[in-house]
């Protein structure tokens, strides 16, 4: 028997379909935000704790590189947040079928960067 | 006999349910907090200090970290069992995140009673 149809692992070659781009990126995101966490409570350690760590933590967070960063991690809890929207949707049978898991994906990639660059405006 | 190893899931449906109940927790806290800033007109070190002054929202915020924890444990936990197959290395990635997560859940509480 001849098989014609394309058997490889070729990482440039063969793609991930559209929920599974969302999956991975679930997994990232979520990966990236439990490694900033440390940063997180610091943040909100210096943000209570007095009016002058309060007055330090946002000279700080108004540094460009800051604000890149800001922005990475909103994009990354937003999309998690929507992604796992999404899954507690898909757990309760409220997305049918394929074309609703392929569209619900893409809301989710969109309504996330969407938002990103929302807080990108208001960050800067 | 399955063979089951020390490091592995708990072949459970625990940790499913923990994971979408810690979700819905992080969702309403995340979105109480974002139409409390949306909602004000000026926003300053006074306005953040208040609203972290009841014990009520000082309970709810630590109920959101400890949520934030336990997800944290069960998707790391995923991601580690994914990528990592010596069981030594795993289980050593697996006893620094819990220690990591405790240590993180005491200075929860002291952020936000011990001032």
């Amino acid at each position: 028997m001849n098989k014609t149809r394309p058997k490889h692992l070729d990482l440039i070659k063969i793609q991930l379909p559209l929920p599974g781009t969302v999956s991975i990126l679930h997994r990232a995101s979520g990966a990236l935000l439990f490694l900033a966490l440390p940063l997180f409570l610091a943040a909100f350690d210096q943000s209570l704790r007095s009016i002058e760590t309060y007055t330090s933590l946002t000279e700080y967070l108004a540094h460009p590189v800051a604000k890149l960063f800001v922005l990475g991690m909103a994009w990354a809890l937003l999309h998690h947040f929507c992604a796992g929207l999404r899954y507690l949707a898909l757990d309760l049978h409220l997305l049918h079928g394929l074309a609703g898991a392929r569209a619900s994906g893409k809301w989710v990639l969109a309504v996330s960067l969407l938002l990103t660059i929302v807080v990108g405006v208001k960050l800067w | 006999m399955v063979n089951r190893i020390v490091t592995g899931a708990h072949y459970g449906l625990r940790d499913w349910l923990i994971q979408r109940v810690t979700a819905v927790l992080m969702a309403l806290y995340l979105l109480v907090i974002a139409g409390f800033l949306l909602w004000q007109r000026s926003f300053g070190y006074d306005t953040w200090i208040d609203l972290f002054s009841s014990n009520v929202m000082r309970a709810f915020s630590l109920l959101f970290l400890l949520s934030v924890f336990y997800h944290a444990w069960v998707g790391v936990r995923d991601i580690v069992m994914d990528y990592v197959k010596p069981a030594g290395i795993r289980l050593l990635i697996h006893v620094l995140v819990i220690l990591a997560l405790l240590l993180y859940t005491i200075w929860s509480v002291q952020i936000l009673w011990g001032l």
